[in-house]
Order: structure tokens, then sequence, then C-alpha cells
């Protein structure tokens, strides 16, 4: 029994108690449901072992949309506990405990595999490639994500949720004021995902550098595959900073040492300044997939090609080399002093020059072009406004001697709500809706959609614009409750109303999701929205292997060459194609990555060992193994190529 | 003759011994720690650059390029966060 004690949930609640008894009865269900479907020896052949980019493409977006909604959960008791002064829905530990998990589960666990998905789902098919460059390692990517995910989610019911922020700052998230193991959750989970993405990042540069179709030169690129590149560049030099930081609080923790503590020679702040060396970057690396994202919509529904196409390259790069210049601006406060400021603030303000032609050059792209609001345009039209207003209080805040009275007010709150929901959430539904029919043969339902859309955009303007109101008059960021006397409570209600309309909004994606799998036509063709770049131009579903026949390459918008001017994209026979083959490796590693994870949490030294073995002795295994791939039949592709509306 | 002695190499190497010695010096040497810590960083990453260049053929391939590019691009970084960090948490604290 006293074993079992640490397992205890230090600050329990009812709430809690009854999320412990749906977790045992959801997860009692699917294992039931697998049984008595007979489906666990297609769950292992399809998705557990598979090393399709496509497959592990849907499995990030479904893990993210899960992720979504926990995040958003969090979220929305967060807004009815702020809803009117001195509210007692949760106390200010649980409180706590939920703006950290919101924080690390919408960035970590929720925004990176949404971003994941689509560079998995659509950057091998922008380039003409049969899968990325290393298939077995972005399964291992994955798997090394879903169990940082799993590891950190099951933190409220076991042992005790993380309470320090999503930044966890030391000295708080020493053992001397965060003593649950809650930190120590904090710590390993994003650790485990952070390897993944680490990992995902090197695939992808490799991918892409070397990949491409022939006559696809670095400046042939459609737009999103540059945005997935140097996201993925920035997530190699960043990430490293964020594993060594991470290890170094987690031994902090579990084995005394003094890096980040207040005495011993140790320094509390460079675990600020390390997170943000990681987190700034970080921030880059979620809005350029979407800015990518964008691009592609915008030229495909104003019917016109991308305005400005190296200068989008160029901002790009320039912000890549910006984004690691400006990590002090999260800590102007810290006590540095002018001259370091000003110097971060010079910084900070000077991304908002190449951001700015990046919009510049979205609304150039609008201008005079023959505009379709769907869905995913509507959403890329509402995020440059809402995008912009984000940008310009970044800027505000960017400027150090006004941010001391800025610093973790609401104000902060509503800026970076401002950039990521508009910038990151709507791209990615954004993306969702456009890539649908791609990837599952229909097209969700625009009428459904839109008020999806309307319910967001309304519900986010409501949500986060009173922050910035009660954040100039001063409330707090992190505080779980206030006095009626300071006169936040109507527009804390109000933000509560937006919050509420977005929760709707949400569950709305669920249902549009079932109405349209019921309802919608599966006669779409492989290009339902008159599409412009090579992703299009193979057939829906996408086979296996992407391309029958290796696409040749004319320019940014290759498949819309081939549809208006003439460019023949498939020469010459079909030939066997060289496939990788499916492994069960990188499912097994992930487990023991998790069960490694979890006894590091809980100090259990004899299975961390052990866990630790196994993961050498599955890489071991993986460099003994001979595996030369398979090859598929030509007879096979004409065969698959006739029974998805002939070879093209 | 000339094509067939591979000179780039045999200079490398010598150059690698040398700047070996150069380090050695700091140990067999009385010298206060800052001096001897500036000759060991400056040898250190002259040996790391020449290690790449001549041994590990940085350049010689269609992708050398690239390699420069990232070998740069790495450094700026690095540096960057190097002295940034010296500049918040010592120099301007």
């Amino acid at each position: 029994m006293e074993f079992l004690e640490r397992f205890a949930i230090p600050h329990p609640s009812p709430a809690i108690y009854a999320s412990m008894v749906a977790i045992a009865l959801v997860s009692i269900g699917i294992l039931a449901g697998l049984t008595y479907f007979k489906k666990w020896g297609y769950l292992w052949r399809e998705w557990l072992t598979t090393v399709d980019h496509k497959k592990i493409g849907i499995m990030y977006l479904v893990s993210a949309l899960l992720m979504l909604f926990r995040g958003g959960a969090d979220a929305i008791m967060m807004r009815a506990q702020l809803s009117a002064p001195d509210m007692k829905l949760l106390d200010a530990q649980h409180y706590n405990e939920i703006f950290t998990t919101h924080g690390v589960v919408m960035i970590i666990f929720m925004a990176m595999p949404f971003i994941f998905a689509f560079m998995n789902l659509i950057v091998p098919l922008q380039i003409g490639a049969r899968d990325v460059a290393f298939p077995r390692l972005n399964a291992l990517s994955f798997w090394l994500f879903f169990a940082g995910a799993m590891l950190f989610n099951i933190s409220f019911v076991i042992g005790g949720s993380p309470d320090a922020g999503w930044t966890s700052y030391f000295p708080l998230a020493g053992n001397d004021f965060s003593e649950s193991v809650g930190t120590n959750y904090y710590m390993l989970a994003i650790q485990i995902s952070g390897i993944g993405s680490l990992m995902t990042g090197i695939n992808m540069c490799t991918t892409i550098l070397k990949m491409r179709a022939p006559g696809m030169t670095l400046m042939k690129m459609p737009m999103f595959t540059w945005s997935a590149f140097i996201a993925n560049v920035i997530i190699v030099f960043a990430f490293p900073v964020l594993t060594v930081a991470l290890l170094m609080g987690t031994t902090d923790r579990l084995f005394a040492t003094n890096f980040f503590t207040t005495d011993n020679g140790g320094m509390d702040m460079l675990w600020a300044n390390f997170f943000w060396i990681w987190g700034h970057p970080e921030v880059y690396i979620l809005i350029l997939p979407a800015f990518g994202l964008y691009s592609e919509i915008i030229s495909t529904f104003s019917k016109r090609n991308l305005y400005g196409y190296s200068s989008m390259v160029w901002s790009m790069v320039l912000i890549s080399l910006l984004s690691f210049l400006v990590w002090t601006h999260h800590f102007f406060t810290m006590g540095q002093g002018a001259l370091t400021n000003s110097i971060f603030s010079i910084t900070t303000m000077a991304i908002a020059v190449p951001t700015g032609v990046k919009i510049f050059n979205w609304l150039f792209t609008m201008w005079k072009g023959k505009i379709r609001f769907t869905v995913p345009m509507l959403y890329s039209v509402a995020f440059i406004p809402l995008f912009t207003i984000g940008g310009v209080t970044g800027v505000m805040l960017a400027m150090s001697a006004a941010d001391y009275q800025y610093h973790n007010t609401m104000f902060l709150v509503a800026h970076f709500h401002n950039t990521i929901i508009p910038g990151v959430v709507f791209a990615m539904l954004a993306g969702l809706t456009f890539y649908w029919p791609k990837f599952f043969g229909f097209i969700l339902n625009e009428k459904i959609g839109k008020v999806t859309f309307w319910l967001l955009t309304v519900g986010f303007v409501l949500a986060f614009f009173p922050m910035y109101i009660t954040g100039l008059d001063g409330q707090a960021r992190r505080m779980y409750t206030y006095s009626e006397a300071t006169g936040f409570g109507a527009l804390n209600m109000l933000s509560f109303a937006g919050a509420a309309l977005m929760a709707i909004g949400f569950v709305t994606i669920v249902y549009n999701i079932y109405y349209s799998f019921k309802n919608s036509s599966r006669d779409i063709g492989s290009d339902p929205w008159d599409a412009r770049s090579l992703e299009w131009a193979t057939h829906t579903p996408v086979p296996e292997y992407n391309f029958a026949r290796t696409p040749q390459i004319s320019s940014s918008e290759t498949f819309w060459d081939s549809k208006k001017n003439g460019h023949e994209l498939f020469k010459g026979e079909i030939e066997e194609i060289h496939m990788p083959n499916n492994s069960g490796i990188p499912f097994v590693m992930g487990m023991i990555f998790f069960v490694a994870g979890f006894s590091f949490i809980f100090a259990l030294w004899v299975p961390a060992v052990i866990s630790l073995i196994g993961i050498f002795i599955c890489m071991a295994m993986r460099s003994f193994e001979k595996d030369h791939g398979r090859h598929i039949s030509v007879k096979e592709i004409i065969e698959t190529e006739e029974k998805l509306g002939g070879a093209k | 003759m000339k094509e067939l002695f591979p000179a780039k190499q045999v200079i490398g190497f010598v150059a690698s011994l040398v700047l070996t010695a150069i380090a050695l010096l700091v140990y067999f040497t009385d010298m206060t720690f800052t001096v001897g810590m500036t000759i060991l960083l400056a040898t250190a990453f002259i040996q790391a650059f020449l290690q790449i260049v001549v041994f590990m053929h940085a350049g010689e391939s269609k992708d050398g390029k690239a390699i420069y590019t990232n070998i740069l691009y790495a450094v700026v970084i690095a540096l960057v966060t190097v002295f940034g960090t010296l500049l918040i948490l010592l120099w301007d604290m």
C-alpha cells in the first residue's frame, strides 16, 4: 500500500475522480470494441506498424484534434472560473494545474502534431516524392510524440498534474516549491515528444533537400514546402536547447544537481533564458507552416499565382534568423540592464518587417483575383486583419520600457492568443478543410463549415479582445480569482461567453465530420478545389506510392501549368516502385519510452534501467537488420491506377 | 607527379600537429588562466575547422555549399546564444 501511495493525487476533487472513471471506462470500451470487431490485426498491420507518411500524417491529425479538445476543456474551465468575481468553481491549486496543462497541451501536443500532420501529408506529395527520406524514423517520431502526449495526459489522474505554468520557471519548478511529481511529468513528457520533433526536423529537411522531383529547384518549390523547410531548419537548431534544458531540469529534480537552484552556484534565471531560446523560435516553427497553408489556400481560391514568391521565401529565411535573436523579450522585467533590453526590443520590432511583407503579398494575391469564399478561404481572409492586430500588439509588447506595464497581465495573454488562434489554429482548420478531400475522399460540408467559422471568429473576438482592456487595467494572468471591486467582472463574463461560442464551434467540427461522412458525395475527382500545386495531381485517395510515374516539374505551380498551359506532367513508362517495409519497432520503442518516462517520473529505478536497456536493444536490432524494402510490380501499379480512375 | 602528391592533406596533417603542440604549451608552460583559455579555444576551433574541411571533405561533394551554409548558420546561432546569454545574465545584469 505504501508503494501505491505515490501514485495518489495530492489534490483530489470529484471532477478528477469522475475523469478517472471515465478514462477507465473508455479504455475498456476501446479494448473490448477492438476485440469484438476483430480489429486488432487491422490496427497493427495498417496503423501501428505503418511507415507511410500519409497514414502517419492522419494519426498526427487525429491526435492533434483529440488534444485540441483536451486543451479546450482546460480553457473553458479557466474562463468559467474567471467569469465572475470570487467564483468557487476551481480552487487556486486546481487552477494552476489547468493553466499549466492548457499551455503545454495546446503548444506541444496540439499545435506541433497539427503542423507535423500537414508536413507529413503534404510535403512528399508537393515535391513529388514517394515518402519521406527516413520512413521508419518518421514512424518513430510519431510514436515518441504519442508516448509523450499520453504520459502528459495521465498526469492528472496518476500523481498530479504539473502546476508551475507552461514555462515552468525555476525556482518555482524546483523540488522546494513543486513537491509533487507534476513537474517531473512536464520534464519527461516534453522531453520524449521533443526528441520525436527533432527527428522529424532532420527527416523533413533531408526529404526536402534530397527528394524533390526532377526540375524542382529550390525556388520552384510550392510555398507550403518552403515554409515546412524553414520551420524544420528552426526545429533542428532550436530543439536541442530544449532537450538540454529539460535534461538539466530533470537532474535538478531527480538527482539533486544545482543547475537552476538559487544556491550552491545554481542560476534559476538560466532556465528562463534556455526556455525562451527554444521558446521563441518555437512560435515561428508553428506559425511558418501556417503561413504556408494560407499561401496555398489564398492563391487557389483567388485563382491567381502567389504574389511575390521570392519575397515570401526571403521573408521566411529572415524570420528564421530573427527568431533566434529576440528571446529576451519574454523576460524584459527579469533584471538585466537597459542596454540588453534595448537590443532585444529592436530585434523584436524588426520581425514585424518580414511579417508585414507576407501580409501585403497575400493581399496582393487576392487583388483583382476571382475570390471564392469557401471555408478555407474564409479562415484565411479572417486571419489577415486578426493576425495583424495580434502583430501590432506584439510590437507594443516589444517596447521594453512599456513592457513593464504589460508584463504578466491579460494584455499579454490576449496578444499571444491573438496571434496563435487566427495564425495557427485557423490555418490548421483551413488546411483541414482544404486537404480533407485529398485524404478522405469527400468534402466537408460547406454550410456547417461556415457556421463553425463564424462561431469561432466571433467567439475568438469576444473571448480575447476584452482581455486587452482588463490587462491594461491591471488584471494579472494566472490569477485564479479577483474581487468585485476590481471591476473586471463584466468583461470577463464577456470572455467566457466568447469561449463558450468557440467551444460550440469546435463541437460543430466533429458534427461536420460525422455529417459529411454520412452525406457528402464521394464523386469529387482528384482536384475538387481547382488547385494549383502538385499534391492535387495524383489520385484521390492517394495510392501508397503517391505517383505512378515521377512528375516533371516546370514551376512552383506545375499542376496548374499542366492543366492550363499543356505542360506534360507525367512522361515515360510506368516502372517498378521501391517502397519501405512496415515495422513494429517504432511503436514498440515508443511504448518503451513511455514506460521509461513513467519510471523516471516516479523515480522507480529498476523499471527505468530495464526500459532504457530495451531502447538500446531496439536500436541495435535496427542496426543489424537487413531490410531492403519491397518492390511494387508494374502490373500491380497499373491495376491500382485503373481502379483509381485510369493512368493519367 | 604534382597531381599525385596529396599536398592539401599533408599540410593539413602537419598543421593539426602544430595546433596540438601549441595547445600542449598551455599545460607545460606557466601562463595565466585567461591566456591559456584563449589559446585553447582558438586552437580548438581552428583544429575543428581544419578537420571538417581537409579530412571530412566538406565542400568536395556537390552538397558543399549546403554544408558550409549549414555550418555558418549553426555557428552564428551558437555565438548569438552564448554571447546573448552572457550579456543577459552576467555582463548587463
